[in-house]
């Protein structure tokens, strides 16, 4: 991505500095968050920040917690404690519906297709949050099987149009900040490679996003900085700057 | 033993009018339990609690506001008792069965079987278990229509034909519109329709009301036909349980069509050998679980 993209040309210094509290334009702010499945105690303290039209990515083996974050920040985890902030508005009472109305697109990594709805249903369904979102047009414009299947059943899909729709789905909706789980996962690679086409114009666009990726490659080329999660804590703040001589810190982080 | 088409028609049409219930109530517990997940046990309760919002309307109202001469009309009756019933199952889900979401199904299916048997005591300990007459029944509605094999009560098909409608507006309203698609997302995955920014929580108030008030309506279309008791609603929902359980939990046309095609089995049951009529339905529920335990129009879980 061209440096002169980025917005504010302060950020990579800001960035330099590992776990920085300050990010420009703070989209997203978590601070000592701490999440419960019944009795497992997932996170333990975390806090992380994403600037607008930041892309940003938690890397981790499985189990490490960053689907838990995800789901945090969406307010569906069973218990949680700490502060998650939405352009500055405090979201840990909220209930999950008006966390997604401050502007979240949340595709989960089993993708929530719901199979009992059409295609075009599915795609309906989101409430639209801000202005701004794409019409239905442009959707099938953008994702032409989309078009031509809309009346099957959501789960008659592959999983290539599976995920071309749930990210479909949340771009109608207007929202401008995006967590996308493992959306790779499974998929072909010329189906990988459209995917990651696909994220390169929403940042253009200025579309703020969390990635959580097993494929790193994948996300090297995207990302401004990159998360280490491991046991439900930040272990490592990677800038896209700092990647390539940072392999081999990865390579042990994620256990390749 | 002989067998004349008007024989088998005349009790095919009376049984149809049965299964216009079973219908309706199996249509309401069907919604219910998609997605609420709930057993709704007092749906019983709910039908005869409308029953007798018709008859008191009718009987004590008037005196209680000091107006003896006024009977509640049964077209009031009609809009009336489904939204006192709706708010009343509403204020149920909000202070009761919501606290019972993360739990196992079998606490709702105990709370509301207790409320069922509350409601029910607390009628019986007032009002005739024998039951009472309603004799609200319009003008209009009085008499016979011919419908060439027989002369068939124009209440009773009065009450077919709206109870058709609701029925099939019902289905008609969660398969073919948008809030209808709310309704099947949250029945499937209730956190990702939150996650799209969707009030699942009144979503779900909402539709227990709705269950809550078709059962009200079933109850005030009965309240001219049947006694209105306090044991009415019991009586009726095991019956509506053996349909529900044949025609599949959670489907919406398996709930109508089998409970509309059990009465009329049960009606041609009075015929064929009259005794059995009253179990026809429970053997084929037998045969239906041995076979298809998720029953005819059910998902295989």
């Amino acid at each position: 991505m061209p440096r002169s993209r980025r917005i504010p040309g302060s950020w990579k210094r800001i960035w330099g500095v590992p776990m920085s509290d300050s990010v420009h334009n703070e989209m997203l702010r978590v601070d000592d968050l701490h999440a419960f499945y019944d009795e497992s105690h997932i996170l333990h303290g975390l806090s992380l920040a994403v600037g607008e039209g930041e892309v940003v990515t938690l890397l981790g083996r499985n189990g490490a917690g960053r689907t838990t974050i995800l789901k945090s920040i969406m307010g569906l985890v069973g218990r949680r404690t700490g502060s998650i902030k939405v352009n500055g508005i405090e979201t840990n009472r909220m209930p999950t519906h008006k966390i997604a109305r401050l502007g979240i697109g949340y595709c989960p990594e089993e993708r929530g297709i719901f199979s009992s709805l059409s295609v075009e249903e599915n795609l309906l369904l989101p409430l639209v949050v801000k202005p701004g979102g794409m019409p239905l047009t442009e959707i099938y414009d953008l994702f032409p099987n989309l078009r031509e299947r809309r009346h099957s059943m959501g789960t008659r899909l592959s999983g290539g149009e599976q995920q071309m729709l749930a990210m479909a789905r949340i771009l109608r909706t207007g929202a401008k900040l995006l967590l996308l789980d493992e959306i790779t996962e499974g998929l072909a690679p010329v189906i990988v490679q459209a995917l990651g086409q696909l994220i390169g114009k929403l940042k253009e666009k200025g579309f703020t996003i969390i990635l959580v990726e097993q494929n790193f490659h994948f996300a090297a080329d995207l990302a401004d900085r990159h998360y280490v999660i491991d046991r439900g804590l930040i272990a490592d703040l990677i800038t896209k700057e700092a990647l390539p001589s940072s392999t081999e810190k990865l390579n042990q982080y994620l256990g390749v | 033993m002989e067998m004349s088409f008007q024989a088998v028609m005349s009790q095919v049409m009376l049984g149809l009018n049965n299964g216009v219930f079973y219908a309706m109530l199996s249509l309401g517990l069907s919604v219910i339990f998609g997605l609420l997940n709930i057993v709704n046990f007092v749906h019983g309760a709910l039908y005869m609690l409308g029953a007798y919002v018709a008859l008191l309307g009718y009987t004590m109202l008037g005196p209680l506001l000091g107006m003896p001469d006024y009977h509640m009309n049964y077209w009031v009756a009609l809009i009336a008792a489904p939204l006192v019933v709706g708010a009343l199952g509403i204020g149920v889900e909000r202070t009761m069965l919501r606290r019972l979401q993360k739990v196992d199904h079998l606490y709702g299916l105990l709370l509301t079987f207790g409320l069922a048997l509350i409601i029910q005591g607390v009628f019986t300990n007032y009002f005739n278990v024998s039951g009472d007459a309603y004799d609200g029944k319009p003008e209009v509605l009085n008499g016979v229509v011919n419908l060439g094999f027989m002369m068939f009560p124009k209440y009773r098909l009065w009450v077919i034909g709206i109870s058709l409608f609701v029925c099939f507006g019902t289905w008609f309203v969660v398969e073919r519109t948008k809030l209808g698609s709310y309704l099947r997302a949250g029945t499937e995955n209730p956190d990702m329709v939150k996650a799209f920014g969707i009030n699942v929580p009144l979503m779900v108030s909402l539709t227990y009301g709705y269950g809550a008030a078709l059962a009200a309506f079933a109850g005030v279309l009965a309240a001219p036909i049947y006694s209105v008791s306090p044991v009415m609603g019991s009586e009726m929902i095991i019956t509506v349980f053996a349909v529900v359980v044949i025609g599949g939990m959670g489907s919406i046309m398996g709930s109508i069509i089998t409970g509309l095609l059990l009465g009329m089995v049960e009606g041609f049951t009075k015929v064929v050998y009259a005794p059995a009529s009253s179990t026809v339905i429970f053997l084929i529920m037998v045969v239906v679980l041995l076979v298809k335990p998720a029953g005819l129009f059910g998902k295989e879980a």
